[in-house]
C-alpha cells in the first residue's frame, strides 16, 4: 500500500530537522498513517506484546545485571541477595523469570498465528525466516540465562545442552571443551554465558527491526489472507491497531502479573533453589516449559547423532515453510482439510512437551517417537500434499466484504492457549506416597503468616535443628523486619549475641570470635562439608531455602488445577509430611544401616534420625511452648515449616499484597482501555 | 440534535483522559522499583551500624584510621602542641571560620576525629603534613590544620566530622 499523507512538520524546528534526519517522518509513516487491514483479529496484537515483553526483559535484566555476581562461588548466594536485600528486587526477579515464560508462550502463540493465516507464504517468505532467526536467538538467550543462578538446575542443564555438541563427529570434544573454557562447566562458562546473557538480547532487538522493516515493506497479512485493495480494507495505525493493541496487552499482562505474584515459582523447578552441586545430579532433570517438545524429540531417538540432528531439525524446518506449503490459499478459514491438520499439529506439539515433562521411559518413549515422527510429517508430507489436492473454499472478494462475514476460531484457540501454559513438571521422583495437604496462614492470594506459628518454628530450629541444619541466607535483623516473625529489635539483638560469628582480624592478626549483632547472618554449624561428613556422616542441608527447594509431584490434571486455585505450598506440605512420616519399616524390608524409614522420603530411606520427638520443646517442664501451644510433633513440624516457608520467601506478604494493588489496576485499566477501544472503532464505521 | 452531540462529546473526551491518566499512574508507578533498586540494599543499611573503637594503643601523636560506611576515618591522638596550634587560630581570618572546641569533644581536645575525606573531590589526605603539620591533600593540594580546617587550596570546607560518642574514657561508638 502505498499513497497515504506523508508526515508535514508544521513548525519550523521540525522542518529543519526533517531535512537532515527525518526520523519523525519515519515514525509517522510506519506507526501512525501505516494502513492496517481492518479485519485484523486479537491474534495479530502478540506482535505488539513481543515487543513489550522485550523491552520489560531487557530492562529487568540490566536491573538484575546491577545486584548479580558472575561467579560460581558467588552467583547464588548473589541471586538470594537479590530476592531478600535489594529493594523491590524479589519483584524484579520473579518479572524477570517469568517474563521468560511469557516471552516463549507469547512467541508460540505469534508463529501459531502465522502458520494458521498463512503469514509465511509470499511475499512473506523473508518475514517469516526472520521469525525464525529471532526463535533460535531466544531459545539460546533463555538457556543462557537460566544458567546464571547457579542451581542445580541451572548447572544439570548446562551440562547437558552444552554435550549435544559432543554428538558432533571428530569436532565434537573440541567443541564441547571450547564451549566450556576448561575441562567441565565451571567458573569460565558461568562467566561467558553472562557476557552472551547480556549481549544477545540486543541481536534480538536488531533482528526485530530487520523483523518489523520486512513487515513494513510487505504489509500484514489478515484473517482472510487477501492483500487490501481498497481503502475501505484498512485501518490506519493509530489509533485504530495502536489501542487495540494496548487493550490486549493490558489483559496480556494480567496473567503476566499472575504468575509474578501469585505464583513465581509455578513454571520453575524447586531443585534450581539447591545450589549447583557438580558432583550429583537431580534424580529428574527437565528443561524449562518451553523447550519441552524439542528435549522429547532429542530423547525420541536411540542415537545420540540422530537425536541432536533432530532436535535441530525440529526447528530449522519451520524456515523451509514457506516452501514446503504449496496451497495458492493463505488463511486456513478457507482450507478446511489444512485447518484440520494445523490443529492436529498444534496437538501434536502440546503432547510432545507433555512427554518431554516425563521420565524416558516405557510408554512415553514410544508414543514420543510417534508424535516426532508426526511432527515432521506434517511438514515433510501433508503440507506438500494437501498444496496439491486440498480443495479449498471461495476466498472472498476483499477484506470489507469478508468483515461482514466472519468466522471465529477463538474457542478452539483458547484450549489450546489453556494447553500451553498448563505445563509444568515434576521435582521429586513420584514413587513416594503423596503428602497430605495441609492448611497455611500463607496460602492464597491474601496469605498472611502467623507471627505466633513462626516465631514457635523459629524456637524449634533453634532447639532441634541448628546443631546440624544452616539458616546461611538469613541474617538476625530478618528477625526484626516486617512480614517475618517480627521480634523487636531488641530481641532480635539478644538473639544475635548468643551466636557466636567470626570477628575482623585484630591487632595481631588473630581471628578470633565475637558475639553476632543484627547484621551477621546465622553462622554455619560444620566449617565445611568433609567436616560436616566426619560429624554427621553426610552433609545435612541448609534449610534457608529448604521449602522452596523441595516438592512432589501432583501429576495431571492437579498440576493445571493449582495453577487457578494458587496451590503453592507443595514444599511445605512435603516437609510436614516427611518431618512426621518415620516409621518401621514395612516387612521384608529392612533399612541399610544408618538409614531411616520414611513412607514421604523418595527412595524411602534417609539418614536423618527422626528429629521431632514429644517433649523436644519444653516449658516449665511440659511440652508446650511459651505461649501453651502443645509441642506436639504434628504441632512442631507445621511451625517450623512454617517457619522455613518465611525464610524462603522473607517477602512472600509484599508480595501477595503488592500483587492485589497490581492486579486491581490492571483490570481497571484493561476495562478502560477495552470501552476506549470501541469508541475509537466506532468511528471506523464498523465493528472491529 | 446538538446538545447529544456534545454530550457525547465530552463523554468521550471523558474517557480518553481517564484512560491516559491511568496510563500515566501505571508507567510512574512501574518506575518506583526501578529506581528505588538502585538505593543501598537492606544487608548495606544494616553494615552500616555503629561500630566501636578502643582508643587505649592508640600513642600520642599518632593518627590511625578505621572504616564506617565505608569511609575513612581519622582518629588522632593530639599532642599538647598541636592541640595549641589549633586553639591559638585567628578563627575570623579562616576560609570556613570555626573553633577548635567545635571539633572536638568538651574535654577530650587531645581526641580529633573525623572523616578523611578532602571536601574538594574525595580524596584521602595524607596525616601530619602539609603547612600547618595537619592534613595535606596530595590531589590538588588542600592543606588542612590539626583541627582538620581548610587553611589554603582549592577545597571549599573543613573536614567533616563523624557522629560520635564516648562510651568510655577510652571508648568511642562511631555512628
Ligand atoms: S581532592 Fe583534595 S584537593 Fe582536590
Amino acid at each position: 500500500m502505498s499513497g497515504h499523507p506523508t508526515y508535514q512538520p508544521q513548525n519550523a524546528f521540525m522542518k529543519w530537522m526533517e531535512a537532515r534526519l527525518p526520523i519523525a517522518g519515519l515514525i509517522y509513516s510506519s506507526f501512525v498513517v501505516y494502513p492496517t487491514p481492518r479485519n485484523l483479529n486479537y491474534w495479530w496484537t502478540f506482535g505488539g506484546i513481543l515487543t513489550f515483553l522485550l523491552a520489560t526483559q531487557i530492562v529487568t535484566g540490566i536491573v538484575l545485571a546491577m545486584h548479580y555476581t558472575p561467579h560460581v562461588d558467588h552467583a547464588f548466594n548473589s541471586v538470594e541477595h537479590i530476592m531478600r536485600d535489594v529493594n523491590y528486587g524479589w519483584m524484579l526477579r520473579y518479572i524477570h523469570a517469568n517474563g521468560a515464560s511469557m516471552f516463549f508462550l507469547a512467541g508460540y502463540i505469534h508463529m501459531l498465528r502465522g502458520m494458521y493465516y498463512g503469514s509465511y507464504k509470499e511475499p512473506r517468505e523473508v518475514l517469516w525466516i526472520l521469525g525464525v532467526i529471532l526463535l533460535l536467538l531466544m531459545i539460546v538467550t533463555g538457556f543462557m540465562g537460566y544458567v546464571l543462578p547457579w542451581g542445580q538446575m541451572s548447572f544439570w542443564a548446562a551440562t547437558v545442552i552444552t554435550n549435544l555438541f559432543s554428538a558432533l563427529p571428530i569436532v565434537g570434544e573440541p567443541i564441547v571443551t571450547w564451549l566450556w573454557g576448561g575441562y567441565s562447566i565451571g567458573n569460565p562458562t558461568l562467566n561467558r554465558f553472562y557476557s552472551l546473557h547480556y549481549l544477545l538480547p540486543f541481536v534480538i532487538v536488531g533482528v526485530v527491526v530487520l523483523h518489523v522493516w520486512a513487515l513494513h515493506v510487505v504489509g500484514q497479512n489478515n484473517p482472510d489472507g487477501i492483500e487490501p485493495r481498497q481503502a475501505s480494507d484498512t485501518a490506519t495505525f493509530t489509533p485504530y491497531a495502536t489501542i487495540k493493541d494496548g487493550f490486549f496487552l493490558a489483559v496480556f499482562l494480567v496473567l503476566f502479573a499472575y504468575f509474578v505474584f501469585y505464583a513465581p515459582n509455578y513454571l520453575g523447578h524447586p531443585d534450581n533453589y539447591i545450589p549447583a552441586n557438580p558432583a550429583v545430579t537431580p534424580t529428574h532433570i527437565v528443561p524449562e516449559w518451553y523447550y519441552l517438545p524439542f528435549y522429547a524429540i532429542l530423547r525420541a531417538v536411540p542415537d545420540k547423532l540422530g537425536g541432536v540432528a533432530l532436535l535441530g531439525a525440529s526447528v530449522v524446518i519451520l524456515a523451509f515453510l514457506p516452501w514446503l506449503d504449496r496451497s495458492k490459499v493463505r488463511s486456513a478459514r478457507y482450507r478446511p482439510r489444512y485447518r484440520f491438520f494445523f490443529w492436529l499439529f498444534v496437538a501434536t506439539c502440546v503432547g510432545l512437551g507433555w512427554l518431554g515433562s516425563k521420565p524416558a521411559e516405557g510408554v512415553y518413549v514410544f508414543a514420543a517417537r510417534i508424535l516426532t515422527i508426526y511432527y515432521f510429517a506434517h511438514f515433510l508430507v501433508v503440507l506438500p500434499l494437501l498444496g496439491r489436492y486440498e480443495k479449498t473454499l471461495p476466498v472472498p472478494g476483499s477484506i470489507t466484504e469478508a468483515v461482514l462475514k466472519r468466522a471465529s476460531a477463538a474457542a478452539v484457540v483458547a484450549i489450546m492457549l489453556a494447553g500451553l501454559i498448563g505445563f509444568s513438571s515434576p521435582s521429586v521422583a513420584a514413587e513416594a506416597d503423596t503428602p497430605p495437604k495441609q492448611k497455611w496462614s500463607f496460602a492464597g492470594p491474601f496469605g498472611k503468616f502467623d507471627r505466633g506459628q513462626i516465631q514457635r518454628g523459629f524456637r524449634v530450629y533453634r532447639e532441634v535443628c541448628q546443631t546440624c541444619h544452616g539458616l546461611s541466607q538469613v541474617s538476625f535483623r530478618n528477625l526484626a523486619e516486617p512480614g517475618g516473625p517480627e521480634f523487636t529489635r531488641a530481641q532480635a539483638a539478644a538473639v544475635a549475641a548468643e551466636y557466636q560469628v567470626a570477628a575482623e582480624p585484630d591487632d595481631q592478626g588473630e581471628v578470633k570470635d565475637r558475639p553476632g549483632r543484627l547484621s551477621d547472618r546465622f553462622p554455619a554449624p560444620y566449617k565445611n562439608e568433609n567436616q560436616a561428613r566426619a560429624r554427621f556422616n553426610g552433609v545435612p542441608p541448609d534449610l534457608s531455602l529448604i521449602v522452596k527447594a523441595r516438592g512432589y509431584e501432583r501429576g495431571f490434571p492437579w498440576f493445571v488445577v493449582d495453577l487457578f486455585t494458587q496451590y503453592q505450598e507443595h514444599g511445605a506440605d512435603y516437609l510436614v509430611a516427611l518431618l512426621t512420616g518415620y516409621s518401621d519399616a514395612p516387612a521384608g524390608v529392612t533399612a541399610p544401616p544408618g538409614t531411616f524409614y520414611n513412607k514421604y522420603f523418595p527412595g524411602h530411606f534417609l539418614a536423618m534420625s527422626p528429629p521431632l520427638t514429644e517433649g523436644r520443646i519444653t516449658t516449665n517442664g511440659k511440652p508446650v511452648y511459651d505461649d501453651d501451644t502443645p509441642a506436639t510433633v504434628n504441632q512442631m513440624a507445621r511451625d517450623l515449616t512454617a517457619f522455613l516457608m518465611w525464610t524462603a520467601e522473607p517477602h512472600l506478604e509484599a508480595r501477595k499484597r503488592i500483587g492485589l494493588q497490581v492486579m486491581l489496576f490492571l483490570v481497571v485499566f484493561a476495562g478502560l482501555l477495552y470501552f476506549t477501544k470501541k469508541k475509537v472503532w466506532k468511528s471506523l464505521g464498523a465493528h472491529g | 440534535m446538538a446538545t447529544t452531540t456534545s454530550a457525547e462529546h465530552t463523554r468521550r473526551d471523558f474517557l480518553y483522559i481517564a484512560t491516559g491518566a491511568v496510563g500515566a499512574i501505571g508507567a510512574a508507578a512501574a518506575l518506583v522499583p526501578l529506581v528505588a533498586q538502585m538505593n543501598p540494599d537492606a544487608s548495606t543499611i544494616a553494615a552500616g551500624a555503629p561500630i566501636e573503637v578502643d582508643l587505649g594503643p592508640i600513642q600520642e601523636g599518632q593518627v590511625i584510621k578505621v572504616f564506617w560506611r565505608g569511609k575513612p576515618i581519622f582518629i588522632n591522638h593530639r599532642t599538647k602542641k598541636q592541640i595549641e596550634d589549633a586553639q591559638s587560630v585567628d578563627v575570623a581570618r579562616l576560609p570556613d571560620p570555626q573553633p577548635d572546641s567545635a571539633r572536638v569533644k568538651p574535654k577530650r581536645e587531645q581526641w580529633q576525629v573525623l572523616i578523611g575525606i578532602c571536601t574538594h573531590l574525595g580524596c584521602i589526605p595524607l596525616a601530619h603534613q602539609g603547612a600547618y603539620n595537619g592534613y595535606f591533600c596530595p590531589c590538588h593540594g588542600s592543606v588542612y590544620d590539626t583541627s582538620g580546617r581548610i587553611r589554603s587550596g582549592p577545597a571549599p570546607t573543613n573536614l567533616p566530622l563523624p557522629p560520635y560518642e564516648f562510651v568510655s574514657d577510652t571508648r568511642i561508638r562511631i555512628g
